[in-house]
């Protein structure tokens, strides 16, 4: 852990910090139907053509079932429209590397996984994908579902701020706002900066270089049929062969890159995501991409304070988050650094850290600060292979996932998300000083309670259970990359992933199957709106009530005392119910690790 | 029955003008501001010779095995350096597949650079890069390479090392990242300099 590291650790909590109240202060005016901002000029008659083109009257505000609706139908149609461009794919234009269409099962996986903005992907982008599926097919969801989630985002802090009233805001005002005022000026910028650090932006084919050095691989020969030769002792043959051409991907990415951080979405535009020198081209770009995947989560916070007039409230969630946030990257940091002994055994350097699977730019910190960040959130980019990491490296990126990525979070999931720990955390308190539990003046019941238990409950069960299927199935095992422990954590890690609406895995997996591809689909689709439509209910039930005025018995929901209580109930209740399948994973591969066990 | 149909032409109404705004206007307009700020970097970066043809792209790492070339980094993307199968081993700390390859893999950088037993080797001069791809080796790795290379070429060592230097990338502005080698630029640079000195004399 060396001083460099701390240094860029310490510049980038102080960036996140003080982009935290500008964020918050302009989502006041995003996520107001009224609101103003410097692009109204530009954004405001298109805003106005919007909402005529939909004959939507953006004065009249939902209920908590209407809203609800509303997303609904919004997702599924969203879900279809990508589902028919890559089903479509070969017959549609900016396709100038001839891409087929993909399977019904990839198509399905694919369209589920960026409706939910979870941007899992069993498919590798430069071989699959055609510049119109990723800038039309893939791009409209990593603007839309990230809208959604801030808008459920703000339908909740209304209904916390709100009193003795049924409407919570109307979803295609906070949708459509969100996409146009926060997130396309954003990514404009943010687009371009990229390319200045040499990210792609083009429409030209594929471009073939001539290798400096060309070099001769054996590879099995085929017939004309592309079988394998079989020689007499039933081995394939083998040939030499020269390469002496390099591909080379090109294609629009710089423009879905930046939404794809800033929405939390986490899509890479080729296989090895954020890693890929073109995807994420310097240290510089890197530090950029991890700040826009915390930037509005972090700002939401701020939100929150100001709607509901206590800003120590907004910022006590924040230093929660801030302190979570700094554990998990000490923990995985010190875990890579340390690196692997078994490798040190053979003579790689100690000082050197676990080098595998990462990039020599970004070096040890960047790369654990990265995994940290990206799970913590429900990002799910990566710079570097989680699979690769050791196993306590490993485990930080997990169990971020599974507590539910309410560190900063994605974008919206992750206020909505703690919001359900802190109604728990008040419920707690309540029990423990034996008074009815208030929430900022509210009443926190019964109808409260279950249904912040009925999200917690849907997010473990559906981790666990289809863990547990894929673990004892030949479809869930053949999948595997790896042996051991480590090969069950790939298939936990893949399920928490799906569910968390995460999209990172432990790569290894090959998980381009129907099975694979079915199930993680409907974790994604049970792990998101299951989510969703128990928060939007708690939205609904606190917006009728009264406010209480606040009294000497009311328990606080700033400063210290709430911050730990609200830390333990987010790490006990994540350690309760997945430490004893982590137990089965990672940790008793750590111990494995030091004894220098192989598989 | 009448909001949900109504909900249902705006869902698919939203979709339409999104699509437009947030997939057509929004990735052309950064084209075009990328095409005319940054028309190098916006097309990959490429290297192209005097003749014409590409030989790469700074960015994206080439492979080299012979004797007066730096050595990259192992690759897992498919035979190697493949820009069409970007990613990594995706082996994990206990995988024995992993152990054997870094064994085999300490062995050779150590026979090929006159390296002796009990020297620590740079772990990403035998590990695998999350891309596959990753242009960049370790200063400490450039440098244990240097004697074979000067030697192969028939340079002196310092005069290498010289050239190493110019080809260190990072940290970015002074403090992001870690210093890095690009393999790629410098090897070319070294082809280069031989090209020049032959033509002087």
């Amino acid at each position: 852990m060396q001083a460099t590291g701390w240094i860029q650790f310490v510049i980038y909590i102080v960036a996140l910090t003080a982009i935290t109240k500008p964020m918050g202060l302009y989502l006041m005016q995003v996520l107001d139907a009224n609101g103003r901002t410097w692009f109204d000029p530009l954004l405001r008659p298109l805003e106005r053509f919007t909402f005529r083109a939909m004959r939507v009257d953006p004065q009249k505000e939902h209920d908590w079932k209407q809203y609800t609706i509303a997303m609904l139908l919004f997702s599924l149609v969203g879900c279809l429209f990508t589902y028919a461009i890559l089903r479509l794919q070969h017959l549609l234009p900016l396709n100038p590397q001839g891409f087929g269409a993909l399977s019904p099962d990839l198509a399905f996986n694919t369209a589920v996984s960026f409706t939910t903005n979870t941007n899992w992907q069993a498919y590798s982008g430069e071989t699959t994908m055609s510049y119109l599926s990723q800038m039309v097919g893939l791009v409209f969801h990593n603007f839309t579902s990230a809208a959604v989630g801030i808008a459920i985002a703000a339908a909740l802090v209304r209904g916390i701020a709100r009193q003795s009233v049924k409407t919570i805001g109307n979803f295609w005002v906070d949708m459509v706002r969100t996409s146009y005022y926060l997130l396309l000026p954003i990514c404009g910028v943010f687009a371009v900066v990229l390319v200045s650090q040499g990210m792609i932006q083009n429409f030209k084919p594929y471009t073939k270089a001539k290798l400096i050095e060309p070099f001769k691989v054996s590879v099995e020969k085929k017939n004309d049929k592309g079988e394998t030769i079989k020689g007499s002792d039933g081995k394939p043959v083998m040939e030499e062969q020269t390469v002496d051409e390099q591909t080379i991907p090109q294609g629009p990415m710089a423009s879905q890159v930046a939404i794809k951080m800033l929405g939390t979405n986490g899509g890479g535009y080729v296989n090895a995501n954020a890693a890929h020198p073109f995807e994420n081209p310097t240290p510089l770009s890197n530090f950029l991409q991890m700040l826009s995947i915390f930037s509005i989560g972090s700002g939401l916070t701020y939100y929150l304070g100001q709607m509901v007039k206590n800003q120590r409230h907004g910022w006590t969630v924040w230093g929660v988050m801030m302190a979570l946030f700094i554990g998990g990257v000490l923990l995985c940091w010190w875990a890579e650094a340390a690196g692997n002994p078994i490798h040190q055994k053979l003579g790689v350097a100690i000082a050197d850290g676990n080098m595998e699977g990462k990039e020599v730019r970004f070096g040890i910190f960047n790369s654990a600060l990265f995994a940290t960040v990206t799970t913590d959130a429900s990002c799910g980019a990566v710079n570097s292979m989680h699979d690769s990491f050791t196993a306590l490296g490993g485990f930080v990126p997990l169990f971020n996932i599974q507590l539910g990525e309410i560190i900063f979070g994605g974008v919206g999931a992750g206020l909505y998300g703690m919001l359900v720990f802190v109604v728990l955390a008040v419920f707690i308190a309540g029990l423990m000083v034996g008074r009815t539990p208030e929430y900022l003046g509210k009443k926190i019941e019964s109808y409260e309670v279950k249904m912040a238990m009925l999200a917690l409950l849907i997010l473990a069960i559906d981790i666990l259970a289809f863990s547990a299927w894929a673990s004892v199935s030949k479809w869930g095992l053949d999948g595997l990359n790896n042996n051991g422990p480590h090969g069950f954590g790939e298939m936990l890690y893949a399920y928490s992933s799906a569910t968390g609406n995460n999209g990172s895995a432990f790569a290894g997996l090959t998980v381009n199957t129907p099975w694979y591809n079915t199930t993680l689909g409907i974790a994604m689709l049970v792990g998101r709106f299951l989510m969703i439509v128990p928060i939007m209910a708690i939205a609904g039930s606190l917006g009728r009530k009264k406010l209480a005025p606040a009294s000497a018995g009311t328990f606080p929901v700033s400063g210290g005392t709430f911050s730990i209580l609200l830390i333990g109930t987010v790490v006990l209740i994540g350690a309760l119910n997945f430490l004893p399948v982590l137990t089965l994973g990672p940790v008793v591969e750590h111990f494995l690790m030091l004894q220098g066990k192989l598989f | 029955m009448k909001t949900f149909l109504s909900d249902l032409r705006g869902a698919v109404m939203a979709t339409i003008v999104i699509a437009v705004v947030c997939c057509g206007i929004y990735p052309l307009l950064v084209y075009c501001v990328a095409s005319c700020a940054f028309p190098e970097k916006a097309n990959g970066s490429l290297i192209v010779a005097k003749d014409g043809t590409v030989r790469g792209s700074r960015l994206i790492g080439q492979g080299f095995a012979g004797e007066k070339y730096f050595h990259p980094r192992p690759s897992a993307a498919g035979n190697g350096y493949d820009g069409l199968s970007s990613g990594g081993s995706n082996l994990g700390p206990t995988s024995q597949t992993l152990n054997d390859a870094i064994k085999d893999r300490i062995d050779a950088y150590r026979k090929e650079n006159g390296l002796k037993a009990g020297n620590a080797i740079p772990a990403d001069a035998v590990t695998a890069s999350a891309s596959g791809l990753d242009p960049h080796i370790s200063l400490r790795n450039a440098k244990l390479q240097t004697a074979r290379v000067a030697k192969a070429r028939r340079m002196a060592v310092e005069q290498v090392e010289k050239v190493i230097l110019q080809y260190v990338e990072g940290p970015d502005l002074g403090v992001f990242g870690e210093p890095a080698v690009n393999v790629l630029t410098l090897n070319l640079a070294l082809d280069s300099n031989v090209e020049r000195q032959v033509a002087e004399r």
